[in-house]
């Protein structure tokens, strides 16, 4: 530990080298990062690149009203030595937990940053910002966090806003909400913002933003709320483990029923997976093996990444199952059966009727004859 | 009788038909709903698609599955209630499909099965009591033993429930049978039961009528607590906003009515329930002409004693006579 | 009043073998249903449960039956002894008829070999309009063999027996006038229940009766229709001047049926649907037009006395029986926009042969039983 924090102190200094890691385990990280982002397995020798270039990124990262627990998963990766690598490759300029400065030495530090990277640095925030009062209710170096932001915000390259009370109020901002918290994006209006929400947020969804910000300079593809797609582009009821006993329609009903045991569908419990867009179900959580993440440890999922739904609906409460397009495997209210006209058919059909009525004719046009006089009925039979 | 009184009655009896317009001179009481009458409310609202229902129906009633909507016979893909299906969920959908429950540019889910008819016409219409009303609980139930396939119910029922399984050189008819045998357990529909919103409640017909009354009558945007399962069960109830919801019961009056109930926020009729139709069952015209006919069998009593001595009278001569016999015997000779 | 008599002649002929081998060809069809299923030899479906098996052999070929019906109730009923040439050959109409809808009900029943159980009075229903058609179609086919035994046992020369039927045959008579106005009646009832699933063209409480009076029609028209046949194929006298006086009755029960069907679609508001451009609309003007041309050909009567023009309004009216049912059986009748439904070619080929063997069967008894009238013939 003493290692990484030492290194913090010396961040002017010139690029070391990654310290307890080879190239091979880190170029086997960049390709999980990668992969991450679902980018192709060639694009892990460019992430490398970015991620060792000499001049490396500063990055601002201001704590507002939050609990440090996006800070806290981000450092429990157990990818190796996952720590080092962010404080070796990336510039972490101001980071108020993990500044071994403090004071005025830290916040002189932070200015110095801003001003000579000005437009190229990367701030993170965290936690939700008060905004009663002029947000008089966090104050950090007397100055409000709401003015800490706006000032940070002004010359910074890219914003990205970690954990759900960044991304949109979290809970501080669920009622009754006394200090009138907000999510980033309603402080900041005039520049996008990457939304990374979770609670805590996947720490491969932030990195893989981070180093895609690196390698291409510009944000991954995001979706209407801000949240890059890649992450979450899909709804987790999409790729749940469990959705074959939703499918077949085993629900366990309450805590260590049988159905619970079984490892059934939580839907019934208020599993918040079908209106909830995570990648949870594919990259798991806390890299200790399958299973690692809420649904799979046999609590439903109370829909953390998700506005409107994590902090706010109960968690018993069932979720609206929100299909964008309803599934084309349902047949319509008028579904067309049974079978129509063949060619066949209509040609014998046509015939056999054609058949008696041409053979009427031949009767009736015969009767005609007999009628005008003609003695000698023919023989048909 | 003379034979002119006679057919002067004979024409009356038949003209006695009548035609009736719009008033149903003819028709015979309708049937009430039972006393012990079990019922399901489907609300269409609450319904999430999720099938469970057709799949806990196929495993109850132990048919089998059906590959009709897909190439690959991977799921179960009924069309429709068939032979090998009683219950199918069916999509309602238009134009860009965006919102739950909206008819426009909207989809709705629909449950479609037995509705278990208060005067069920395949009852009515069956020649050998193979559809049976239970008069206390009023399932409409089939027994094939007694069936000899003739499809009068398939093709009476007002909403094409039974159905035959013409692929199967012995087959018979099948229908929801609202899993009889596991109520007989003490146990309630599997399609209720498995049902993770409530969307299909089971319950006492009078139970569940006042629910859908009560959900009509709350607000919508409150919130409401939806029972699972049996409506006064054991499974809990879960909480939801009460939608803005068509402000009918359909099946309360339709046809005589129904003992399954739905409630809906698109139009029925968009829902593939048919609702241009009279609050009495057809079988309470058919059986009222019928019964206007046959009662007592006195009109066909009356009509043959009168065709009787008509013909007795007209036949005398040849009776007596024999004329075509001895005419072909000496022909024979 | 005098005899009928076999017209003999080669059996073998062009047409006969013909009519056989169609009727093979069914015979043959029937069996693959009875093997594999009514699903593997025909279209029928949960939409149509009832296809042309059903409204072709049973719901068309019972109202062509109807002629034994319509000339007892001429002859013995109107007591109009002059009809008596014609009756036999009607009788033989309707047990064609009659005997090969059953055949064809067995062959549509899903469950045939439980057919007894309608029998069994622990299982009737009788509520049910099925119900009352079975049972009285079935008691008809019987009492129409009764009918007609007369010419089987003159012909084997079961003379005491034939006397002592010919005893009892006026209570068959009557009877055989009963049933078929009971179940013909019936039939419309039926349609009855369909209700909504019915065109408001053709749904109507009066169903039984125009289905009564089609009946009659149907049954009326086959007599001239098949003795017009016999005359020019066995080379026979024509019968034009019974078929003329029948055309009164025909003409007067025609005008009924005419003005009772438009009066019904009237009174039920029901002209809307023959206006719109549908199938519906189509068949109603074309059973329309095959009711409404017999009628004013009738109104001159020298036409009533025309045997071609007798040939052709009997052509006309029984095809308007025909699409009359076929329209309030099949094309009238909707059980939803999703389904489809037209016969597969087995299923015509089935109905086809049914047909075919009729008139197989009809001209071996013909040549080998007493059915047509001697008298005429030796007039020629």
């Amino acid at each position: 530990m003493s290692e990484w924090i030492s290194s913090l102190s010396n961040i002017h200094e010139a690029a070391t080298p990654p310290i307890g890691i080879n190239r091979r385990e880190f170029i086997k990280f960049c390709t999980g990062v990668a992969a991450t982002m679902g980018l192709a397995p060639a694009m892990s020798l460019r992430i490398a690149e970015a991620a060792t270039k000499p001049q490396r990124p500063p990055v601002i990262w201001i704590s507002a009203q939050e609990c440090t627990g996006c800070t806290e998963s981000l450092l429990r990766s157990t990818h190796p030595t996952l720590e080092q690598l962010i404080l070796e490759h990336i510039s972490l300029d101001y980071h108020e937990a993990l500044a071994a400065g403090a004071g005025d030495h830290a916040e002189a530090h932070k200015h110095s940053s801003m001003h000579e990277n000005k437009g190229r640095y990367v701030l993170v925030v965290d936690g939700a910002i008060p905004t009663k009062d002029d947000g008089i209710y966090c104050k950090v170096a007397d100055k409000t966090i709401l003015q800490h932001v706006r000032e940070a915000v002004t010359d910074a390259g890219a914003i990205i806003a970690i954990g759900s009370c960044a991304a949109w109020g979290g809970i501080p901002s669920s009622g009754p909400n006394p200090t009138d918290a907000k999510g980033l994006g309603e402080i900041v209006t005039d520049k996008q913002i990457v939304n990374i929400p979770g609670c805590p947020p996947n720490p491969y969804n932030f990195l893989a933003t981070v180093l895609y910000f690196l390698t291409f300079n510009k944000l991954p593809e995001l979706d209407d709320k801000g949240r890059p797609k890649f992450a979450y582009g899909q709804l987790i009821h999409e790729n749940c483990e469990r959705r074959p006993h939703y499918d077949a329609g085993r629900f366990a009903i309450e805590f260590g029923d049988e159905g619970h045991r079984q490892g059934w569908c939580l839907y019934k419990m208020g599993c918040k997976g079908p209106e909830t867009h995570a990648n949870c179900p594919s990259i798991l959580y806390g890299e200790v093996g399958s299973g690692a993440w809420p649904v799979g440890t046999g609590h439903p999922c109370f829909g953390c990444t998700e506005q409107g739904v994590g902090f706010t609906k109960p968690i018993h409460e069932l979720s609206d199952v929100s299909l964008v397009t309803p599934p084309n495997s349902f047949t319509d209210i008028f579904q067309t059966k049974g079978q129509g006209v063949s060619v066949g058919a209509a040609a014998l059909a046509s015939g056999a009727v054609g058949a008696a009525l041409g053979a009427s004719a031949v009767i009736a046009s015969r009767l005609g004859k007999h009628e005008e006089g003609t003695s000698e009925p023919q023989q048909t039979d | 009788m003379k034979r002119r009184d006679f057919l002067k009655a004979a024409t009356v009896g038949v003209g006695s038909i009548g035609y009736t317009g719009s008033s149903q001179a003819l028709m015979r009481e309708p049937l009430k709903m039972p006393p012990q009458a079990v019922g399901m409310l489907y609300d269409s609202t609450l319904c999430i698609g999720c099938k469970a229902c057709m799949v806990a129906c196929k495993q109850a009633n132990e048919m089998p599955p059906e590959f009709a909507g897909t190439e690959q016979r991977l799921y179960d893909t009924p069309l429709d209630t068939s032979g090998s299906t009683l219950n199918v969920i069916k999509l309602y959908k238009d134009g860009t499909r965006e919102i739950k429950d909206r008819a426009q540019d909207g989809y709705a889910f629909m449950k479609t099965h037995c509705l278990h008819c208060v005067d069920p016409s395949c009852v009515s219409a069956c020649p050998v009591s193979a559809m049976t009303k239970d008069p206390l609980t009023g399932i409409v139930n089939h027994h094939a033993d007694r069936c000899i396939g003739c499809r009068y119910c398939v093709a009476g029922c007002p909403f094409s429930i039974p159905k035959y399984e013409y692929h199967d050189a012995f087959g018979q008819i099948q229908k929801c049978q609202f899993c009889s045998h596991l109520q007989a357990q003490g146990k309630i529909p599997a399609c209720c039961d498995v049902c993770p919103t409530g969307a299909s409640l089971f319950g006492r017909m009078e139970d569940i009528q006042q629910e859908a009354k009560r959900r009509l009558q709350a607000k919508p945007g409150d919130t409401y607590s939806f029972a699972r399962g049996m409506l006064g069960g054991d499974q809990p109830p879960h909480e939801a906003k009460i939608p803005v919801y068509q402000q009918s019961v359909y099946g309360e009056k339709e046809l005589g009515g129904a003992q399954v109930i739905y409630l809906s926020a698109v139009p029925y009729d968009k829902l593939g329930l048919p609702t241009n139709v009279p609050d009495y069952a057809y079988a309470a015209i058919t059986e009222g002409i019928q019964h206007t006919l046959y009662q007592w069998f006195a009109l066909p009593f009356v009509l043959f004693t009168g065709l009787l001595a008509a013909v007795h009278k007209s036949t005398k001569e040849e009776r007596e006579k024999d004329v075509s016999s001895t005419a072909y015997e000496e022909d024979a000779s | 009043m005098s005899g009928y008599q076999p017209i003999g002649g080669k059996l073998f002929t062009k047409p006969f073998n013909l009519f056989a081998l169609l009727a093979l060809i069914g015979i043959c069809l029937i069996a693959y249903r009875f093997i594999f299923g009514i699903g593997a030899a025909s279209n029928l479906n949960d939409g149509y449960p009832w296809g042309i098996w059903i409204v072709m052999d049973v719901v068309v070929s019972t109202g062509f039956g109807c002629a034994g019906y319509a000339l007892a109730l001429t002859v013995y009923v109107m007591n109009r002894g002059e009809y008596h040439p014609l009756v036999r050959p009607a009788i033989l109409a309707g047990l064609f008829g009659y005997t090969l809808a059953g055949m064809s009900v067995m062959v549509d029943l899903g469950r045939y070999w439980l057919f007894y159980n309608l029998l069994l009075p622990w299982y009737m229903q009788p509520n049910s309009v099925m119900f009352e058609v079975a049972i009285c179609v079935l008691a008809y086919t019987v009492v129409v063999w009764i009918e007609f035994a007369p010419a089987f046992l003159e012909r084997f020369g079961l003379h005491n027996v034939r006397r002592k039927l010919s005893k009892l045959l006026f209570f068959f008579i009557a009877i055989g006038i009963l049933l078929p106005t009971m179940h013909q009646s019936s039939l419309g009832t039926m349609a009855i229940l369909w209700g909504h699933k019915l065109s408001p063209l053709w749904q109507t409480q009066l169903l039984p009766l125009l289905f009564l009076m089609s009946a009659i029609l149907m049954g009326s028209a086959l007599v001239p229709f098949e003795g017009n046949f016999a005359s020019l194929g066995f080379n026979r006298p024509p019968e034009t001047h019974l078929y003329s006086k029948l055309s009164t009755y025909v003409f007067l029960l025609l005008g009924s049926f005419i003005l009772i069907r438009l009066a019904d679609l009237t009174l039920r508001s029901a002209w809307g649907y023959a206006f719109e451009q549908t199938t519906d609309a189509l068949m109603f003007w074309i059973e329309m037009a095959l009711y409404i041309v017999p009628f004013v050909l009738l109104f001159k009567r020298d036409n009533r006395s025309n045997r071609q023009i007798i040939f052709i309004l009997s052509v006309c009216l029984l095809l308007a029986g025909t699409v009359y049912r076929l329209n309030t059986y099949l094309i009238g009748y909707h059980p939803g926009p999703d389904w489809n439904y037209f016969p597969s070619i087995m299923e015509i080929l089935i109905t086809i042969g049914m047909f075919s063997l009729e008139i197989a069967l009809y001209l071996i008894f013909v040549k080998h039983l007493p059915v047509l009238h001697r008298a005429e013939a030796e007039a020629a």
